[in-house]
């Protein structure tokens, strides 16, 4: 069995989000990445399926250099070998085309990544690489089995879960709680240094959004402290008006 | 030039969302047509009208497989003539967008919050970094997808009637996907769609505990939610977890107790309109990101709110 596992490199959940250049880039400095933690939960799950039936696990990234140190987590957690396309994503649909185009003869059985990333949050790359392989595609995924040609999935419903039954190939975007996030050992760590991590060149992709300029939250008014329940029902009642 | 607007039902009622999604288009200008997938009552589609929809169109079937779904939406596009198709963020709206946008050349754009600025192209601010940031997002293509946010513009209510018809596209069915079952959440209100949320942290102990959560949600007619860790330890259902790696919620009102605030639980949440911190903590980072706040035991604190509340109503 071949498993792809595509993944983000994206800022720590604790990161300060800030912009420079008038707002018009992501302020990278002091920032620490880490494999997109939907996307830990798909490489999990992969290593796990290895462990139980035998299976090759790759880890693409999409990204430029600074990516490898992600990768090579990646690599330790459990994954065999890697490729990273080198180039910087500029939208859901260049990565899309990219991950198309290095899984088209690539022969997997099921390609796995996150439900969402946690910088841009589209959520939409699962479905364009399922559409640009005609394979289908199912997300949010919260439990994944192999049995025989099929897999046995749960995907998330709002008011419930689906169980399904989905042929291979195909691609998943996962979340919890498909497996538990793994932390690599040292073992892990010492072979990943000398894992393969196959850099190859994008493919063409013409831009279809461009995000042109960034803003942050407008901060909260302040936080009005109630000393009694009373109060804080008068608050909810006549200031917030909800009940 | 028409606007196709993709709506979703739960237990044969038409989502809140979708009816935003609708009320979304219906300002963009333009006509709007709603479609649904699967089967919906016919009296509740006409409904829509209400909320902005000048005509829905109904596609019968079995819309398991995404791929389905997509083709039956790209098919009626093209057939209304649509360059613009509107949706209201949900796991589905993920699904078949992506699709979508490959066969159709379009260009699609997540958790938008804005109507289009169309003063100089087309662009729609939407939110970023698991609402931590905005971005003023420029669609270049002409056929776009909007998947628009929770509680972004008002739901209109007033704005007309419209006729329900069914949509003749043949979609075959792959069969790649079977649905084998379906189990429902516990809890009478459903998260994603509560106007009001309680939700419970670390704070509370352990499952035993939930007994006043779940007091207080009812006399609110709210629904329950979580911290991660609170799901992790399996003391309450997945599908409460709320969080940048959970549920996103945006009610009108989100009641935290015994929750510390971390950032990755605030993701969660930042986008409701009034957020209430009960914990013991003065110091608790949640706090700061509160509207309404009470230092005190949750145990004194809850059953206290849940009379209070009984005997205003
Ligand atoms: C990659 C990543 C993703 C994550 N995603 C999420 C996510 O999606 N959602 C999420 O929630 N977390 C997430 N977390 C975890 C997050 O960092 C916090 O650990 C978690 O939110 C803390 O949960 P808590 O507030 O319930 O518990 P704690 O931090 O332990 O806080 C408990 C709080 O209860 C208060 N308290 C204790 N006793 C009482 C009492 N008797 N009365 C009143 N108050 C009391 C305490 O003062 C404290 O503030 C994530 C973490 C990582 C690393």
């Amino acid at each position: 069995m071949k498993i792809l596992v595509c993944i983000t490199h994206v800022p720590d959940t604790t990161s300060r989000i800030a912009f420079t250049d008038g707002d018009t880039k992501f302020d990278k400095n002091g920032v620490q990445y880490i494999i997109g933690p939907y996307d830990d939960y798909a490489i999990a799950r992969a290593v796990e399926l290895k462990e139980a039936n035998g299976a090759s696990v790759t880890v693409l990234n999409v990204g430029g250099v600074e990516t490898e140190p992600t990768i090579r987590k990646a690599l330790a957690i459990g994954a065999d070998d890697a490729i990273r396309v080198n180039a910087e994503p500029t939208d859901a649909l260049f990565v899309a085309r990219q991950i198309a185009h290095t899984a088209k003869d690539g022969g997997y059985d099921m390609i796995l990544m996150g439900r969402e990333s946690i910088d841009y949050n589209g959520g939409q790359v699962h479905a364009m690489v399922g559409e640009l392989l005609g394979m289908p595609s199912v997300s949010p995924v919260m439990k994944l089995d192999i049995e025989g040609n099929n897999a046995k999935m749960t995907r998330e419903i709002e008011g419930g879960k689906e169980f399904l039954e989905v042929e291979m190939p195909f691609v998943a975007g996962c979340q919890e709680p498909i497996a538990e996030w793994k932390i690599p050992n040292m073992r892990g760590i010492m072979t990943a240094r000398t894992k393969p991590l196959n850099v190859v060149e994008p493919v063409a992709s013409d831009g279809s959004v461009a995000y042109v300029k960034y803003q942050q939250p407008a901060p909260k008014a302040g936080v009005k402290m109630a000393q009694t329940v009373d109060q804080l029902v008068d608050m909810l009642k006549n200031e917030a008006k909800v009940l | 030039m028409a606007i196709l607007v993709v709506v979703e039902s739960l237990d044969g009622k038409l989502k809140k969302a979708s009816r935003e999604a609708v009320s979304y288009a219906a300002q963009m200008g333009g006509e709007v047509i709603a479609l649904s997938l699967g089967d919906t009552d016919q009296e509740e589609l006409a409904t829509l009208g209400a909320n902005g929809a000048g005509k829905v169109l109904t596609v019968a079937g079995n819309f398991a497989s995404s791929s389905d779904a997509a083709e039956a939406v790209s098919e009626v596009m093209k057939s209304v003539g649509a360059n613009v198709l509107v949706m209201a963020q949900s796991a589905k709206a993920d699904m078949i967008g992506g699709r979508v946008a490959i066969k159709q050349d379009a260009a699609m754009v997540s958790n938008v919050v804005s109507l289009p600025d169309t003063s100089n192209g087309f662009s729609v601010k939407a939110s970023i970094f698991s609402s931590k940031a905005f971005a003023q997002v420029e669609v270049r293509k002409d056929k776009k997808i909007l998947v628009v946010g929770k509680n972004v513009l008002e739901i209109k209510e007033d704005c007309g009637t419209a006729s329900v018809e069914s949509a003749s596209v043949n979609v075959s069915s792959d069969n790649k996907i079977k649905v084998t079952g379906q189990e429902k959440a516990t809890g009478d209100v459903l998260l994603p769609e509560a106007n009001i949320v309680v939700s419970g942290g670390r704070g509370l102990k352990g499952p035993e505990n939930w007994g006043m959560v779940e007091d207080l949600a009812k006399v609110l007619g709210a629904a329950t939610g979580c911290s991660k860790p609170v799901s992790d330890m399996d003391w309450r259902p997945h599908s409460e977890h709320v969080g940048q790696t959970g549920i996103k919620v945006a009610p009108t009102l989100y009641i935290a107790i015994g929750i510390s605030g971390a950032i990755q639980h605030l993701a969660g949440v930042n986008s409701s309109k009034y957020i209430v911190v009960i914990n013991k903590d003065e110091e608790a980072p949640f706090f700061k990101a509160a509207d309404f706040g009470i230092v005190g035991d949750a145990f004194e604190v809850v059953p206290k709110l849940t009379e209070a509340i009984k005997a205003l109503k």
